[in-house]
């Protein structure tokens, strides 16, 4: 690397957050889904956002993937705006998410699953003659990705044949396919068994060196037990942000999971 | 060679490899029987597949249910008539031509419909391809809607398309060519990004492909091979019309293909053959039952669909066992 740019990338990575975003607002109709939220992500930080359910946890998400559109507010990445870069452009800049629901193609093999996704993050794919199945270049990476989060066993399983748990590990090779700077995991848990979710928290753990991560979860276990920060949303606001004790003793915080007896 | 032993141990490989033989030799058995009629019936067997193979591209490996492909043979067919007539009677010119229009036209209409989804995109194809049909049939100096004779493509030294058996080995050839193509691009980088946003295209999104792209692209391949198919349809019968390009014929390719086996390689070969034996012999057979009932044969052939789109969702293909892909 060039001496001026690694310098620029040092500082980069000092004094900015991975992902940045700033007074997001998005509506729809007359509900006010995302309200004025600021949210960062440093990177090697896990930082978990929780909220009961129809807090606009997923629409927030929405927007710093490019799924939807804020309208206002800013979003960063990696030092670069990304507000209005669609989906596959913030992808190709490092930043992954794995899906609420399930999201594997189904007719595929694992193995073609995850190799898939190291597919595109080489180049284009405007390639018509070789056989993408003989390429090891993309071979050899997905079956390291499908051994990281355990799935080796299963390279040749069809995806529709895998588990549940099974297939949000996929979810997760696939997620890392790109070597990404930030992974958005939206409720990697739900679904899980207490036994698929102990392993997943693992997994999870061991993956904090590569990339920063923003965890979607309603496990608390799991939140309590990952995160470095959480932020809690409540009805589209985020009514409070720090460290998972500062969290518990927070008052607005217990009043808003009143009764649901988590904390 | 080993791979074509392994493939005759599955009815798949049997029947493809049979298949393939004896239309390799077709014309040799029609000259041995003097039957000139089995040998142009083949000759559109053959020429209908590859458009059923080019169809197959987006229907079958992207997803797509497009209603308007007959519309790319008619602008290759068109193509190679209108510059023909003007008396560009190359082939060398014409064909290169007919497919470079053809690739432009898919790209515009491509890029405008695949903006839309499901029964809006059998619906805005079906518009496009209207669009060209009415076109050609208000082009009075071209024959308007009756069409117009045209001499053959030239290629002097090399091929004489008025030969019959010869045209009928270029058609083979192409087909095997076309055929070789996709069988090439299904499991290549691109075939799989096809394959993958079929399946499920929020996930390719979201692992950072362009979906549009590669769809578009796939298009214009399409067009591009049904425009070979509208080539060799205006030389075997040294004639177009709109009417190889009306909506009718279209639907004849959504059925050819889903008959054979959508998304199977082969499919649209096995389509061809069943469609256009039992356009030409079920009449007949049913004119022996009872004189007359010939006419109708459609009313037997409607259900035989309606039992393959009900019990046979693979088509031919999926009677001849599992795929191993």
């Amino acid at each position: 690397m060039h001496a001026a740019e690694s310098i620029h990338f040092w500082v980069v990575a000092v004094t900015e957050p991975l992902l940045q975003a700033d007074a997001l607002v998005k509506r729809f109709g007359g509900l006010l889904a995302t309200d004025n939220v600021a949210i960062n992500v440093m990177a090697g930080e896990i930082h978990a956002l929780i909220g009961p359910n129809g807090a606009g946890k997923t629409t927030l998400v929405g927007q710093l993937t490019g799924n939807l559109r804020p309208d206002s507010g800013t979003i960063r990445f990696a030092g670069r705006d990304v507000t209005r870069l669609p989906i596959h452009a913030r992808v190709q800049l490092g930043l992954a998410r794995s899906f609420q629901i399930t999201s594997v193609l189904r007719e595929f093999t694992t193995l073609d699953n995850a190799a898939l996704a190291v597919q595109a993050h080489d180049g284009h794919s405007f390639r018509f003659l070789a056989d993408a199945r003989c390429d090891g270049r993309l071979r050899d990476l997905a079956l390291r990705n499908l051994e990281t989060v355990g799935l080796g066993p299963r390279a040749h399983t069809l995806a529709s044949a895998l588990s549940h748990g099974e297939q949000r590990q996929l979810e997760i090779a696939m997620a890392l396919a790109g070597a990404p700077k930030l992974l958005l995991l939206d409720e990697p848990m739900a679904g899980m068994g207490a036994d698929e979710s102990r392993r997943l928290v693992a997994l999870l753990r061991g993956l904090k060196e590569r990339c920063g991560m923003l965890l979607i979860e309603h496990d608390m276990d799991a939140v309590f037990a990952l995160a470095d920060r959480i932020t809690v949303l409540v009805y589209g606001r985020a009514i409070a942000s720090g460290t998972p004790d500062q969290i518990r003793s927070n008052a607005e915080v217990r009043q808003a999971y009143l009764g649901e007896g988590v904390l | 060679m080993a791979g074509l032993l392994s493939a005759l141990r599955t009815p798949r490989g049997i029947v493809t490899v049979f298949l393939l033989l004896v239309l390799a030799v077709l014309p040799l058995l029609t000259q041995a029987f003097d039957q000139r009629y089995l040998l142009s019936v083949s000759t559109r067997i053959v020429i209908w597949s590859i458009a059923a193979v080019s169809l197959n591209v987006i229907l079958g490996y992207g997803g797509l249910v497009s209603f308007g492909h007959a519309a790319f043979l008619g602008i290759g067919g068109y193509a190679v008539g209108i510059l023909s007539a003007e008396g560009f009677e190359s082939g060398w010119l014409q064909w290169p031509v007919a497919i470079l229009v053809a690739v432009v036209w898919a790209t515009l209409i491509g890029a405008l419909s695949l903006r839309t989804r499901g029964v809006y995109f059998i619906m805005i194809t079906l518009a496009f391809a209207q669009l060209v049909y009415y076109l050609s049939s208000g082009l009075a100096a071209y024959g308007g809607d009756d069409g117009l004779n045209i001499s053959r493509s030239r290629f002097p030294g090399l091929i004489d398309l008025r030969d019959k058996a010869a045209f009928y080995w270029l058609c083979f050839v192409l087909l095997c060519g076309t055929l070789w193509f996709c069988s090439r691009l299904v499991h290549s980088r691109f075939g799989y990004v096809l394959r993958g946003a079929k399946s499920n295209e929020l996930r390719m999104t979201a692992l950072g492909f362009p979906v549009f792209r590669y769809r578009l692209v796939a298009f214009a391949l399409a067009g591009a091979f049904g425009a070979l198919a509208g080539i060799l349809l205006a030389n075997d019968g040294a004639y177009i019309s709109p009417a190889m390009m009306s909506w009718v014929k279209s639907g004849d390719l959504i059925v050819i293909v889903v008959l054979g086996g959508i998304g199977a390689l082969f499919g649209p070969l096995y389509g061809a053959v069943a469609f256009f034996v039992v356009e030409e012999f079920l009449p007949p057979l049913l004119d022996l039952l009872h004189r007359g009932w010939g006419e109708y044969w459609q009313i037997v052939f409607g259900p035989l669909l309606v039992m393959i789109a009900l019990y046979a969702r693979g088509g031919i293909d999926s009677l001849l066992g599992r795929r191993r892909d």
